[in-house]
Parts: structure tokens; sequence; C-alpha cells
């Protein structure tokens, strides 16, 4: 255990938490905005890659494939919307449905391979691993950022509307919602296409950044998610009030997980072992709510 | 104008649960009739107000206002015909969002939600005065999460945003039963204020006898998903809590037995 090592490994880390920050902040619509736990990102965090990096391997313009890939991602979202509020299925499963789906479409997408592989030296990859180090205006981290803040900014403008905020309504109060003339469905449909849109820009830009995209990249996004929301929550919950600073948090949030995993990885665990150490984490924050809950509830009856 | 034609709505239909909710309900208000609904538990209240709003399906009849057949149309396109009160003071209102983000979303009711600004400054104003006339103090307190309200206050609340786009007809579902008797006073007098002052058609239920009687101009008892008295007039305001003990027993051939009431 060197501890230059370490240092050398973090930058990518803070990198790759900061792509993950954008899905995360994905997640964060579905889990927080709409109170729906939405599982369709561990797929849509494959298509979003898979649409871009076929459509750039095939002579397509590295902007038009991004915006596909939202496209795409945002089709993902629009097929658990309709599972959840058409068919009425419960939203976890919805999301299931899709997900697994998605497995099959993205290796469509991908030409019946398992991953596709895009070279930085011929194509106009917008962040790469190769840069990460570098003092220059293509290290990953820099466009992730400016990305970051893009996206941050868009949302912060779209859930201040009319439309945006009946959203926030849906999420927050259902039964009100509809009494107040709000299209409970449609405004969920709508969440969950945005949502797996910013999924699927985090998985296109992953795939730039590791220069291949593989069809299980997804798998446990949502924990990685869920991992980011939660740790944004614990830091920063009281400090960030305001809607755009939350946002941030989350991204923060998912750049402190890659940090700590980048340490756990250094002090020597199998990497093999990594999801199983996420899941149990996620499980412990998660459960902090309720176990609190309950220890008031012991003391009221006493 | 509210039509209700032969409403029947059955709840856990060919179960041993099954229950005829609402039995052929008819029931016909004029504009600016403001009834109060009593009746026992299960009689039918809530079913009939949540069957106007358009909570679920009902099972055949129907439900004009003004004429215009809302039967068949989903509950948030009735919306724009309707303020709603709720028994749960959590129920009527976004807990996490502001005071006056709420105030915000109802003042849209009705309208398309499109991607101008959810709240503007002119609006804001608005709320300031509409706020400070309940005499509250929300007024300064406009960016508070609702969460922090009381339940009184949220009612309140509620009220005003039922009220802020006028609706056509004003449904308040038992909505003083989860408050302390004198915030429900201070409600009840407030709801009373609203309607007056805007002209609403109302349907208020209640479990109170003596508000029932106190408030509006006509009164509907009901039991086992029928109407089984309808008051209105110089008649509605000489009632007596014994004179409609009496007709309750007359019309449903059983006395009136509910705790819950008698001791209110």
């Amino acid at each position: 255990m060197n501890l230059t090592s370490l240092l050398n490994s973090l930058p990518g880390a803070v990198a790759q938490g900061l792509i993950w920050g954008i899905m995360a902040i994905g997640v964060y619509i579905t889990y927080k905005v709409l109170d729906l736990a939405d599982l369709t990102v561990d797929g849509s965090m494959a298509t979003g890659g898979a649409v871009c990096v076929m459509l750039m391997l095939n002579g397509c313009n590295v902007w038009l494939a991004l915006a596909c890939a939202v496209l795409a991602g945002m089709l993902a979202g629009l097929m658990t919307g309709i599972f959840h509020t058409a068919m009425g299925i419960p939203p976890i499963l919805s999301g299931i449905l899709t997900q697994l789906s998605l497995y099959s479409i993205n290796l469509a997408i991908m030409g019946f391979k398992a991953n596709q592989g895009i070279n930085v030296t011929k194509y106009a990859l917008i962040v790469s691993q190769r840069n990460v180090r570098e003092l220059s205006l293509s290290n990953p981290i820099l466009t992730s950022l400016v990305v970051l803040a893009l996206v941050i900014a868009v949302l912060y403008w779209f859930f201040g509307t009319e439309l945006g905020s009946s959203l926030r309504a849906t999420g927050a109060n259902a039964a009100m919602s509809r009494a107040q003339g709000i299209n409970t469905n449609v405004c969920k449909i709508l969440g969950l296409m945005i949502s797996n849109g910013i999924v699927a820009l985090s998985s296109a830009m992953l795939s730039h950044y590791q220069g291949f995209v593989d069809v299980n990249m997804g798998r446990g996004a949502i924990v990685i998610g869920l991992a980011a929301v939660i740790i944004s929550d614990v830091l920063f919950g009281k400090l960030f009030r305001n809607f755009a600073l939350k946002l941030a948090g989350v991204a923060i949030g998912a750049v402190i997980y890659y940090i700590v995993i980048q340490i756990v990885l250094w002090l020597g665990l199998n990497t093999n072992l990594l999801k199983l150490l996420s899941a149990l984490i996620v499980a412990v924050f998660l459960a902090v709510p309720y176990w609190k809950g309950n220890r008031k509830g012991g003391r009221g009856h006493a | 104008m509210l039509e209700l034609v032969n409403v029947r709505k059955t709840f856990n239909p060919k179960t041993v649960n099954e229950k005829v909710a609402l039995d052929e309900v008819n029931l016909r208000l004029a504009d600016g009739d403001f009834v109060t609904v009593i009746g026992g538990n299960g009689a039918g209240k809530s079913t009939m107000l949540n069957a106007i709003a358009g909570v679920w399906p009902i099972d055949s009849g129907r439900i004009a206002i003004d004429g215009y057949e809302i039967t068949h149309l989903p509950e948030y396109r009735r919306a724009a015909l309707l303020g709603r009160v709720f028994q749960d003071p959590m129920t009527g209102t976004a807990a996490t969002m502001q005071i006056e983000e709420n105030l915000a979303l109802a003042a849209r009711r009705g309208q398309k939600r499109t991607l101008k600004a959810g709240i503007t400054r002119q609006e804001r104003e608005t709320y300031r005065e509409k706020l400070a006339k309940l005499g509250l103090g929300l007024e300064d307190r406009m960016t508070a999460k609702v969460g922090l309200l009381s339940g009184g206050q949220r009612q309140a609340l509620t009220l005003l945003m039922a009220a802020l786009k006028k609706p056509k007809l004003l449904l308040l579902d038992e909505h003083t039963a989860a408050l302390d008797p004198r915030t429900a006073q201070k409600v009840l007098a407030l709801s009373e204020q609203i309607v007056t002052e805007n002209n609403l058609m109302t349907l208020m239920v209640t479990h109170n006898m003596r508000d029932a009687i106190r408030y509006g101009n006509r009164l509907v008892m009901m039991n086992e998903g029928r109407v089984i008295l309808d008051v209105s007039g110089e008649e509605k305001k000489h009632l007596t809590v014994e004179m409609l003990m009496d007709a309750f027993a007359r019309a449903s051939g059983e006395a009136f037995a509910n705790d819950r009431i008698l001791l209110s």
C-alpha cells in the first residue's frame, strides 16, 4: 500500500464520480422528487452508451449521438411510465420489466455483442480516461463539471416552471395534485423520461470515458445513485436548501462514493466484493430513518 | 347547478365484503346552495363527495355540473370545476412544498401547465393579501414548507386554495373532524365566510349535528347509501338535534346509534 498509488487514482475517481453524479441526479428526480424507486436505470445506464457509441462508430456526429442517447433513455423511461400508469404495474416492478427488456434491446443496439470499443484517437469523444491527469481543457473532470452544471441549470429552471411544479406536487401529494387538476399519470411518465434521459447522458459519457460500452455497465446503477443521494442527504441535508444546491450535493455524493471505493480498493478489498459492500452500506443508510422513527415511537409509548 | 341522477357505487363487488355505498342517489343542488350532509358511519356521505370528485368511476347513474356531464371525466379534469377540502389536513396540501407554491398550484387549477414560471412576483402579492385575511400570520411565512403548519392552519390554507380559482362547487369532506373543537369552530367560520363571499355552491359533510344545523341553507341526511332526509329554507332554520334523531329513526326504522354523532 503506497500513498502515491492512491493519490494517482484519485483524479480518475473524481472524474468517474462526476459522470456517475449526473446519473445520480437522474435517480434523485425519481426517488426524491417523484417518490418512485425506478430500477429502469440499471438498463438505461447501458442504453445511452450503446446508442452513442454505435452511432459514432457509424460516423454520426458526437453531439447528435449524445442527443440520440438522451432520447433513447427517455424512451426507456416512457416504457416504465406506461407499465406503471396505463397498465397499473407497481413502479418497482415496472422498472424491473423495462430493465430486463433493455438487456435485450441494448444487445441489439450493440449488434448483439456484449461490448463495443471506441477509440479516443479516432473519434471525437467528449471525455476520456486518458486525459484524466492532464492539466488541459480536454481533462474529463472539467468537461464533466461543465455538463453537470448545464444539467443542474436546466433542471433548476424546469422544476421552477408550472409544469415542473406539477411534477414536484405529484411526488409530494398525488391526491392533492389531482384535486388541483394535475394529471399525475402524465407527470409520472414525464418525470421518468427526464430521469432516464439524464441517466442515458451519463451512460454515454461513461462509455466515452472508459472507451467502450458494455451491456453490464449499468448493473447496480440504482444502488450507486441511491448511495449518492443518501450521502448528500447525510452530509448536506441541513446545509443545502436550494434545489440547485441539492442536485449539486447529489453529484458531490457520487464523487465521495467513488473516492471511498477507491480507498477501500487501495486498502486491499477484492474488487468482486465491491457490489456487496455498496449494497450493505446503502441498506444501512436507508434503515437509519426507520430506526430513528422506531426509537421515537418507543419513547412515546413508554 | 349540481345534479346526481341514480348514482350507484358498490365497493368490492361480488366478494363477501361487497358493500353498496351509494344506492341510487338522487340529489340536485341549485347555484348558491350550501348543503350540509350528515349520517352515520358508512352512510355514503364521503362516498358521494368522492363520486362527484371522480376519485373512482361510479357503477351507474350520471353526474352533471351546470348541465355539463362529468360522469366519465377523470379526477384531474373535474378539478377545474371543484374546490375540495379533505378530512385529513395532510391530504389537501403538499407538505414538502412552500405555502406560496401550494397556492400557485391551486391558482392554475383547470389551466394547462406550461413552461412559464411556476409563480410570479405579482401572484405573491395577491397571496400575501389573501393569507393576511386569514389572520393566522401565514403572510409572513410564505416560503415556509406547509409541513411545518398545524392541522388548523393547513385546513385554512386548503380552503383558501379551494376558493382561489372560484369553483362551481365546493366539497368539504368532514374537514374539521381531525381538529380540536376550538380550531374546528374557527375553520368552520372561515368556511362559511369563504362560501358567502364567493357565493359558492357547497356540499359540506359533517358528523356534528349542531354544525349541520347551524351552517348552510339546506340539510341532507344519508343512511345506507341513500338520501333519507332533505330539509331547506325556514324548516331547516328551526331544526333541532332531537328532531334530526327522530327523523332518522322514522326514515331508517332504527335509532340513530352513532356515538360519534351523539357525543359531539
